[in-house]
């Protein structure tokens, strides 16, 4: 009888022991499983356009860059040096082909100025002229203006995830909270772990599909992941689109503050 | 008897005089009514063709598509090729380029930046050509309402009202904006060698007029062309004759196969091959022509008709009034076909005086407006359709008889009805009727 009692007791140590071993490994588990997903948890939509934000805006930079618009019938390749500075400024010099050399353009907050060799004019893009393309290109003038923060316009929801590049995204829906935004809805794909946004459509007030950007090319250029290589389409123009592709970026350039001048368009 | 008559018909105030300006004023308005109608749909045809799309317009297949967007990215390239066909097979024709854009007016200051800009319908036409129709076919001399038809390159002509709105002369400099052939913005400095006023709206508003050179440089446009536009020489359009050479230019430049199913290339939808078009088959003047056409029509028959009846009831009421006379002319022992056959004559003799007057006065007036016009310009201020602001009567064929046929013969019918009461009345009554 005493022999039982022992060997039950045991048992019961035994038992308390294997339970308490298999809870212990269930907790690191856990521990491991909570750990894990606390790397990879669903951001909010403000976070991921805080980090698209910040990834997208740097300081002074130099840009070499060439657009293949291909058109209708016709392709052409213009070749443009931009030098940035912020996001609020910014002086574009087209480079080729011959007929389009020497043409600039001066982008100064929300104003822009254009300036052709051929007019010696310096003409202010206001208006309804902002909706159109540069220089052919499926990229509008009001494109180029837009200067502002994302997180500043929209109000973001992460709506699912998708694999553009072979790489995970999250796919974020941007809803403008402002009437006066180009775009009144996007929907963006943005690298989960690179933080930049490897596709977009844009859409009107309407719902309609108005440009769509694809990124093909992604690289880490001053320890910073640039869109290399882009195509952008107007879904309401004629023709394959527009590949935008940067050759050179040299970051934090020294450019002497009269470059952001109308004066420098004519030099 | 008949200068008996005639001399009753201007003494006699109640029984000729009143009906015969009745008739008068009736056939006039006809006549005038005819004419204007006329006039309204002739100028129509004349100012979409001069201004829009001539007779024939040729363009390709795509651009026709989209016309109203003036797609010069789908502009018809080799054009002097297509010109040279068209002159070779359709010489009895007048065969001109023409490219159409929209774009800005961009007016400098002293100092080079923008004074005044405004949009602008440009019209790109061959204006420095020696053997150029283009001058006639836009009447672009008496247009002119400041300064010269331009002379050199570099000249372009702008619309008087425009010029006006943003003080602007000839001798001036502007600058022009436009979409060219890549869809970018393209720009170059012209000299202002004149003004002019069409008397259409929709060119009067705020239209520039450029050497078709000049504007193919701008558009990175060489050897294209928007348009190549076909006149029947005489400037009189034929539909039947626009028609068959419209199918014959069609059959022989026949349609491109369509875009393969599930072809990825957008290239591939669209057809780039020539199509020539009729005035009729123009975004819709068809329709809008018959549309008006038959709009006026109703209204002339409506006031053809309505002009009938007064007229009939005038010879009615001629005839009713005159119970007594005719009483008195049977109890004297005048027959009473006799009767009859006066008042038929003298009915005739009111119609014929009346309706050839009438139709008369009105050609003279439809003559005078056909000639000088009335400007209603004002009122087309906003009109975006090819309407000449100058009100036009036309004096057509039928205008001689399209007051003077009704004139007369409703005053008959109406004196013939009302006079077979003659034949019922009892001469054994007649001399108690006349006591009473």
């Amino acid at each position: 009888m005493k022999d039982k009692t022992i060997v039950d007791y045991r048992l019961q140590i035994a038992d308390c022991r294997m339970r308490s071993a298999v809870g212990g490994r269930r907790f690191a588990v856990w521990c491991l499983l909570l750990a894990v997903g606390g790397l990879f948890a669903q951001p909010t939509g403000e976070e991921i356009l805080r980090k698209l934000d910040a990834n997208a805006v740097a300081g002074n930079r130099i840009v070499t860059a060439k657009m293949i618009v291909t058109g209708e019938r016709l392709e052409r390749t213009l070749e443009m040096r931009s030098l940035v500075q912020g996001t609020d400024k910014a002086f574009t010099e087209f480079l080729s082909p011959p007929r389009d050399a020497g043409t600039k353009m001066l982008k100064l907050g929300d104003e822009l100025w254009t300036y052709t060799p051929a007019t010696d004019r310096i003409i202010k893009i206001a208006g309804h002229m902002l909706r159109q393309s540069v220089m052919g290109s499926d990229l509008s003038y009001e494109d180029m203006l837009e200067d502002r923060k994302l997180q500043d316009m929209y109000d973001a929801e992460v709506t699912g995830t998708d694999t553009v590049l072979d790489r995970p995204c999250w796919v974020v829906d941007l809803t403008a909270r402002e009437e006066d935004v180009a775009y009144a809805s996007r929907r963006l794909w943005v690298d989960q772990e690179r933080n930049i946004a490897l596709k977009e459509e844009r859409f009107a007030k309407s719902g309609d599909l108005l440009k769509t950007t694809e990124v093909t090319e992604i690289k880490k250029l001053s320890g910073r992941w640039v869109a290399t290589d882009v195509v952008i389409r107007d879904e309401l123009r004629r023709g394959e689109g527009t590949e935008f592709i940067t050759e050179d970026v040299e970051f934090d350039a020294s450019i002497p503050d009269y470059i952001f001048s109308k004066a420098s368009l004519r030099e | 008897m008949i200068r008996f008559l005639l001399r009753g018909l201007l003494r006699d105030r109640s029984r000729s005089r009143f009906p015969m300006i009745v008739v008068f004023i009736g056939v006039f308005l006809s006549v005038c009514l005819y004419a204007w109608t006329q006039g309204v749909v002739q100028d129509m045809i004349h100012a979409s063709a001069s201004f829009g799309g001539g007779h024939v317009k040729v363009t390709t297949r795509a651009y026709a598509k989209e016309a109203d967007q003036l797609p010069n990215d789908l502009a018809l390239f080799q054009a002097p090729d297509l010109l040279a066909e068209l002159r070779q097979d359709h010489p009895e024709m007048t065969w001109t380029p023409r490219t159409r854009f929209g774009g800005l007016l961009d007016i400098p200051d002293a100092q080079g930046e923008t004074r005044v800009q405004s949009p602008v319908a440009g019209l790109a036409v061959d204006l420095l050509g020696k053997s150029s129709p283009e001058p006639g076919i836009l009447n672009l001399k008496s247009a002119l309402a400041q300064g010269r038809l331009p002379a050199q390159p570099g000249e372009i002509l702008v619309s008087d009202d425009l010029a006006r709105r943003l003080k602007v002369e000839p001798g001036d400099v502007a600058t022009v904006f436009a979409s060219d052939i890549y869809g970018s913005l393209a720009s170059a400095n012209f000299k202002i060698a004149g003004t002019v006023r069409f008397g259409v709206g929709a060119m009067d508003r705020g239209a520039v007029i450029a050497d078709i050179s000049d504007i193919q440089s701008l558009l990175d446009l060489p050897d294209a062309t928007g348009e190549v536009l076909g006149f029947s020489r005489d400037m009189v359009y034929s539909d039947a004759h626009a028609s068959r050479v419209a199918s014959e230019f069609n059959a022989k430049h026949p349609a491109t196969a369509p875009a393969a199913e599930g072809s990825k290339s957008r290239k591939t939808r669209y057809d780039f091959t020539p199509e020539m078009t009729t005035l009729r088959n123009q975004s819709g003047l068809g329709q809008m022509f018959d549309l008006v056409a038959s709009s006026m029509g109703i209204i002339t028959v409506i006031f053809l008709l309505a002009m009938s009846i007064v007229l009939w009831n005038a010879g009615l009421m001629g005839s009713l009034r005159r119970w007594g006379e005719f009483g008195l002319r049977l109890a004297i022992g005048e027959g009473q076909g006799h009767v009859y056959r006066t008042l038929l004559l003298e009915a005739l003799m009111v119609g014929l005086v009346g309706s050839i007057a009438g139709t008369l006065v009105g050609l003279g007036i439809a003559f005078w407006f056909e000639k000088v016009g009335l400007n209603i310009a004002g009122l087309m201020r906003n009109s975006s359709m090819m309407i000449s602001g100058v009100l036009r009567t036309r004096v057509t064929p039928s205008c001689f008889y399209v007051g003077f046929i009704p004139g007369l013969f409703a005053t008959i019918l109406g004196a013939a009805i009302s006079g077979l009461t003659m034949f019922r009345r009892d001469t054994a009554k007649l001399v108690k009727e006349l006591s009473e």
